[in-house]
């Protein structure tokens, strides 16, 4: 291959990634700009929560309580070689609310709600359902669009936060129950260490960024889909990559700006 | 029985010399065809004829590339979205599926468009969806899922969702497509009867010739990218235009070539197919 092939195969995928993010970013835009049927119809946002946020209860509260019984094995197990095993209270907390709570449930949202929102979406628009209701002149993106963006932006703070409550749970039970760590010192150590506006709400702040991204991500995808069943397909699958990668890659970002010195 | 009390002037929808298609193909030229207030239009043509284009561009949906799309009388190529909005709302659309909004079930489906564009009190709402699927036969259905209903029914629930505001003009695409005989003459005659009832024009997009020509008042014959041939029922019956009399009797002789036409790319696929072996 020659040296100008090369770099005009370089150069049409830079392009094409730099118009699709454009696309991206016109479509957020396109949602916000439309994001007065919150107010308007908050029905419609409330039924989608439910629809998004309690399907997906089940799994973030069953992975949050493993997540929290390993915390719990695992912190132990370092802790004990320093003689600091009371610590482990504080050591939980500080994984789930920090870190493990908000990645680890953007992780699953993805795969749980956010392929559910592109195949839904997916499958509205090979059905002619959103062409139908644009020549009822109802706008899709208004109607179907900007309730669910607002659901997964709500429900992701909370989902995270039954997932850190639920793995505190948990690491209290490996901890204290099972291993017999005193109990007074698990949760007087995780009071005096956590701090409500340094951990606790950057991980909600973190939370609600997942949110936005993962949401949008899932409905771009199904709103972009070809309409038909290996179109939807793929767009399922791309919602899941996307979303994972996103997560982990602002989890860095925001991590390096809410905790550096 | 056709209706044919029209006044001369008053269109619903006027196309004049309209050009149509996707990416560098032409699917359609020199479109001119009148739909007014009352009638009932048939639009027929084979396969890929290029009819549901035709419709799309009545709704807006795409743009023509020459020619004029007067709905409304309002020309669609000067229009923003905002006024695009409310022709929309005067007109009802049945789409070739139905279209139906699967997480709703059949009552929500036809409340659907007066809960969006109309400030009806709940009992009014529920008697005003209710006596329009009263009008289809089913409103002892409303409250079943759109999964629990046949694909006839389906069609009869997304007739009522189409005229349930009562629209000024109905299009309707591919109505009888995969209905059993009498769900297929129940929808022919409900097609005539909302039209006259309601007195709006209604553009059935259609290739079943008995049906359609039971209720037109008016058809028009569209193949190889044109209008062919127009006129009413009786007329387009007694002509001697090759084209027509293919297309009514169905024969595989004729102008319109049964067989799909040979191309470069299928040569060169050919030729790939037979060096594997």
């Amino acid at each position: 291959m020659s040296l100008n092939t090369s770099l005009s195969t370089i150069g049409r995928g830079v392009r094409t990634r730099i118009g699709r993010l454009g696309t991206f970013t016109r479509f957020f835009w396109l949602l916000l700009q439309r994001s007065s049927i919150f107010l308007s119809r908050p029905r419609l946002v409330s039924q989608q929560i439910h629809f998004i946020g309690n399907y997906s209860l089940l799994i973030i509260a069953v992975s949050g309580l493993f997540v929290g019984f390993v915390l719990g094995l695992q912190g132990y197990y370092t802790l004990n070689r320093y003689g600091a095993e009371e610590a482990l209270g504080l050591l939980v907390a500080l994984s789930l609310t920090r870190e493990l709570g908000p990645v680890v449930t953007a992780l699953l949202f993805a795969g749980r709600a956010g392929t559910s929102l592109t195949a839904e979406i997916g499958l509205m628009k090979a059905g002619e359902q959103l062409a139908a209701m644009e020549v009822m002149a109802v706008d899709p993106m208004r109607r179907v669009l900007v309730p669910r963006l607002w659901a997964g932006i709500i429900a992701m703070p909370i989902l995270a936060a039954v997932f850190s409550m639920v793995g505190i749970l948990g690491g209290w039970i490996v901890g204290v129950l099972m291993i017999g760590i005193d109990t007074g010192a698990f949760w007087s150590q995780m009071q005096s260490g956590v701090d409500v506006w340094n951990d606790i709400m950057n991980g909600v702040i973190k939370s609600f960024v997942f949110g936005v991204a993962v949401t949008l991500i899932a409905l771009y995808e199904g709103w972009q889909s070809r309409p038909t069943p290996e179109g939807v397909a793929r767009a399922t699958t791309r919602t899941v990559v996307a979303g994972s990668l996103a997560v982990l890659g602002l989890d860095f970002l925001l991590t390096a700006l809410m905790f550096s010195n | 029985m056709p209706s044919l009390s029209t006044a001369p002037d008053d269109h619903v929808l006027r196309l004049t010399g309209v050009s149509l298609g996707y990416g560098d193909v032409d699917i359609l030229r020199d479109i001119s065809l009148d739909v007014r207030r009352g009638q009932v239009v048939a639009l027929m043509g084979g396969s890929g004829s290029g009819k549901t284009t035709l419709l799309r561009a009545a709704t807006g949906q795409i743009k023509a590339r020459a020619g004029q799309v007067i709905l409304f009388d309002t020309n669609l190529a000067h229009v923003d979205g905002e006024v695009l909005q409310s022709l929309r709302q005067k007109m009802g659309v049945l789409f070739q599926q139905g279209a139906l909004f699967t997480d709703l079930n059949v009552f929500e489906n036809v409340a659907f468009p007066l809960r969006e564009h109309t400030q009806l009190t709940g009992p009014e709402l529920l008697c005003r969806a209710l006596d329009t699927l009263e009008a289809v036969g089913l409103r002892a259905a409303a409250h079943l899922k759109v999964s629990e209903i046949s694909g006839g029914m389906a069609r009869r629930v997304a007739l009522a969702r189409a005229v349930v505001l009562e629209p000024e003009l109905v299009l309707y695409d591919e109505p009888f497509a995969g209905l059993d005989p009498i769900s297929l003459g129940i929808t022919a005659r409900l097609i005539r009867s909302l039209s006259d009832r309601l007195g709006c024009a209604s553009v059935v997009i259609t290739h079943d010739i008995t049906e359609s020509f039971a209720i037109a008042d008016h058809v028009y014959l569209v193949g190889q990218g044109v209008i062919k041939a127009h006129g009413t029922p009786a007329t387009l019956g007694n002509s001697s235009d090759p084209y027509v009399q293919q297309f009514l009797k169905g024969e595989s002789d004729g102008p319109v070539p049964f067989d799909y036409p040979n191309s470069q790319q299928f040569d060169a696929w050919l030729a790939r197919q037979e060096a594997k072996k």
